[in-house]
């Protein structure tokens, strides 16, 4: 499968651990359903990076599942976290949104869903952890002005409508600021119960 | 999207509708339900004439339509054909869907935009037309309604199509040639008919004369640059050279021992030819190969020679360290998954914008039945500068005995910017 990918790598790194540049999303040990939707996305023209677009258009499902299955296994360090560009109350206000969320503003704490080590859960919710500002900055930004959706209902949206412009540079700025936990593997499917529903995620 | 968007492209150039009344149609739609060898007979044809390509959006129900279809002349969507009688075909007859595909005029006698390839299915015969009809009746009815084009001024007006069809429209159908083997007839009725292969492969300059058609001049697709080869000329994609047998795994599985397809050419594999039985990718083979005759003289380089030199030892570089690893160092290649360069005509036409924005762009092969699980390509945009992207592909055309010509680097900086949905 290595070869196969090859294609993929001068963007995504040999083993799926991201490159230098900061748009380029690490793909390694995120869950395997989880990169199978957006490669599916990508096929279908409802996630937009035209390099991607064009690389996927004639793939079949069933080679895609491959490739997400082989990236799903790898599990190369995470890069050392970012030095946050933001004073340090950004950072603190990045910190709670994710942690405990804003009930005054209806944020659900990100770990409510992406686990309290941020490492995701199979088969649909990713990691947050090894992304670069920019990237997390750009798909967050990307949901609210929907240019990136998920499966229906797409509780990302949700989330992401609630977020201020400030909200998302703090939360971007905490996030690739986190060291890597022991365990980085996501959890197993059911760990715990989501606040509310997402269809990437079935129940 | 990449083929839709070039066929589009190569017949928008002229457009529009007519006042002739009334077509044909007296029969009902009561008939008996057809038996399922006509049904499916229907659905290898509808197949072989993609029309579940273009009549389906993305992620889209099966045959609503709504695909778009953009042209510099503005966006076609293409139309419902499932059987609903509101918003798709429901209502017409057999007689009536053979009309549309032999004439390009639907049953109301307005004349259909030539993005819908009736120019090349008019060769479809009786029986085959109420097959794909037949078929077409027994899929699930979607209601959806057809999304109106959006057509600049003065596109819109399907009085333009009249225009179109006295140049380049000619109807009927397919007629056997009685010197030539039932397969090469066979071959030649799926090329020329279903296939529609001629709306992208035929010389553009067919559109002659008018300002729309200096656009198409050379080969080269604005919107969308690809270069859609001659398949008569052997230094294009001319088969004449190739063994039955690479020419349709080539059709048929997306790669051969000889070449791969790619771009708009993967899309049609991806989505149609793919499906065709072995003897019916042999039949086109057979008749593809007796289209190859036809060797102009090689190309000439508007790059001088002392630069061209230059190009080359900076060319041999780049292939040494980012390309031999899957081509070869001798342009061998790994065929059928990693094609050759040496001795491939497709990469020393003329036109050098297909091997260029494979360089920037990569890609994979279309996977199919054939080769499920194909290698890929990694693009070279990010990498390589333009002067380097010149250099190897200046490079690749000009070694191992290839006859291609030097490539500038204003050219892949052009292409930098070709679209790539
Ligand atoms: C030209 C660079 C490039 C190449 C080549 C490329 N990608 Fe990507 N990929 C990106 C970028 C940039 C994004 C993020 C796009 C966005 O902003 O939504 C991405 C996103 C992804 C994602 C979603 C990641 C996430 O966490 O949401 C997956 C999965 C993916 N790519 C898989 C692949 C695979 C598999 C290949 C090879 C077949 C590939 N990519 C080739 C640039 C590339
Ligand atoms: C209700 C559950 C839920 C909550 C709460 C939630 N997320 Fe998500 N998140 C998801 C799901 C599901 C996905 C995957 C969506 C998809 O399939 O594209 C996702 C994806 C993401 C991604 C894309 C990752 C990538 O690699 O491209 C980011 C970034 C993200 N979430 C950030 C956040 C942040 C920040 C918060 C808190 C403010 C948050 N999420 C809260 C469910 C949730
Ligand atoms: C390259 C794209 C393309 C392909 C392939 C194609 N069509 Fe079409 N078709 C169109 C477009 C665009 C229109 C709308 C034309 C117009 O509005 O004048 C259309 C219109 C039609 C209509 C008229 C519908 C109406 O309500 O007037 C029928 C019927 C039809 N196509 C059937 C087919 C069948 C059957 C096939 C396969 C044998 C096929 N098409 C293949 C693009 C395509
Ligand atoms: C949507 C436009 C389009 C249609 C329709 C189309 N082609 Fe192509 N074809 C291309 C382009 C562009 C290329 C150049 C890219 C490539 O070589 O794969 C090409 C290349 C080819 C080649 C040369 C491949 C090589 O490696 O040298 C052959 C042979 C060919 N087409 C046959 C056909 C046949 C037969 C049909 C009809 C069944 C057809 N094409 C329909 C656009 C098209
Ligand atoms: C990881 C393997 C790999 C590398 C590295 C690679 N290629 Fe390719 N190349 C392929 C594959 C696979 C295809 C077929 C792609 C397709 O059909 O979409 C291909 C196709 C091509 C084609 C089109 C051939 C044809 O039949 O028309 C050209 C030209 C080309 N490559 C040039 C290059 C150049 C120049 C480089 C170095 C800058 C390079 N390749 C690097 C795997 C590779």
């Amino acid at each position: 499968m290595a070869e196969r990918v090859l294609a993929c790598a001068p963007c995504h790194g040999a083993q799926g651990e991201g490159t230098r540049d900061p748009y380029f999303p690490r793909l390694a040990g995120k869950p395997s359903g989880y990169l199978y939707n957006q490669l599916i996305a990508f096929r279908n023209g409802r996630r937009r990076y035209p390099p991607m677009n064009y690389l996927l258009a004639f793939l079949p499902p069933e080679y895609l599942k491959e490739m997400a299955d082989y990236f799903a296994s790898l599990n190369p360090p995470l890069p050392p976290p970012s030095v946050p560009a933001v004073a340090e109350d950004a950072l603190n206000a990045g910190r709670t949104l994710v942690t405990q969320g804003d009930a005054t503003r209806s944020i659900p704490a990100c770990t409510s869903c992406h686990g309290p080590n941020l490492t995701g859960m199979e088969p649909g919710i990713p990691g947050l952890l090894g992304l670069r500002p920019n990237y997390i900055s750009a798909q967050l930004g990307a949901w609210r002005y929907g240019t990136r959706t998920a499966l229906s209902p797409d509780c990302m949206q949700v989330v992401a409508g609630h977020l201020t412009e400030a909200d998302v540079t703090a939360i971007a700025a905490w996030l690739s600021s986190r060291p890597a936990p022991a365990e980085r593997r996501s959890v197993p499917q059911g760990t715990y119960a989501l606040p509310f529903a997402c269809g990437s995620q079935p129940q | 999207m990449t083929g839709l968007r070039h066929l589009a492209l190569r017949v928008a150039g002229v457009i529009a509708a007519t006042l002739l009344a009334g077509v044909a149609g007296a029969q009902t739609n009561g008939a008996p339900k057809p038996d399922a060898a006509i049904l499916a007979k229907g659905e290898y044809l509808a197949r072989a004439g993609d029309c579940i390509a273009c009549h389906t959006a993305p992620e889209g129900r099966t045959f609503a339509g709504g695909r778009p279809m953009p042209t510099p002349f503005g966006t076609l969507f293409t139309s419902n054909i499932t059987p609903d009688p509101e918003t798709g075909i429901g209502r017409w007859t057999a007689d009536q869907f053979y009309q549309m595909m032999h004439t390009g005029r639907s049953p109301d006698g307005g004349l259909l935009y030539p993005a819908m390839p009736f120019g090349s299915y008019t060769k479809v015969t009786r029986a085959d037309s109420d097959a794909i009809y037949a078929f077409l009746m027994s899929v699930p009815a979607i209601r959806q309604p057809n999304r109106p084009h959006d057509l600049k001024f003065p596109y819109n007006n399907r009085q333009l199509i009249l225009g179109w069809r006295t140049l380049f429209f000619r109807e009927g159908e397919f007629k056997p040639d009685p010197s030539q083997s039932a397969e090469w007839n066979r071959g030649a009725y799926l090329v020329e008919g279903l296939g529609h292969c001629g709306m992208c492969h035929t010389p553009i300059n067919a559109l002659g004369g008018n300002t729309e058609s200096q656009a198409f001049q050379g080969g080269l697709i604005p919107m969308q640059n690809w270069y859609a080869p001659s398949l008569t000329s052997n230094r294009e994609a001319g088969v004449g050279d190739w063994t039955i047998e690479e020419i349709s795994d080539l059709l048929r599985t997306g790669v051969s021992k000889r070449g791969a397809v790619y771009g708009p050419m993967a899309e049609v594999t991806y989505n149609s030819l793919q499906y065709l039985t072995a003897e019916d990718t042999r039949a086109m083979a057979v008749y593809l190969k007796s289209l190859g005759q036809e060797t102009p003289p090689p190309a000439v380089s508007s790059v001088p020679g002392s630069e061209s030199s230059l190009l080359l030892s900076l060319g041999k570089t780049v292939y040494d360290q980012h390309c031999a690893a899957c081509h070869g160092a001798q342009g061998q290649g790994k065929p059928p998954h990693y094609p050759p360069l040496a001795d491939n005509q497709s990469i020393q036409m003329s036109s050098a914008v297909n091997a260029i924005r494979m360089v920037l762009n990569g890609g994979y092969p279309p996977g199919t039945a054939g080769n499920p699980r194909p290698y890929g390509m990694p693009p070279f945009a990010q990498t390589l500068s333009d002067n380097e992207v010149a250099a190897v592909v200046t490079y690749i055309r000009t070694s191992w005995g290839n006859r291609g010509a030097a490539v500038a680097a204003a050219e892949a900086n052009q292409l930098r910017s070709a679209p790539l949905d």
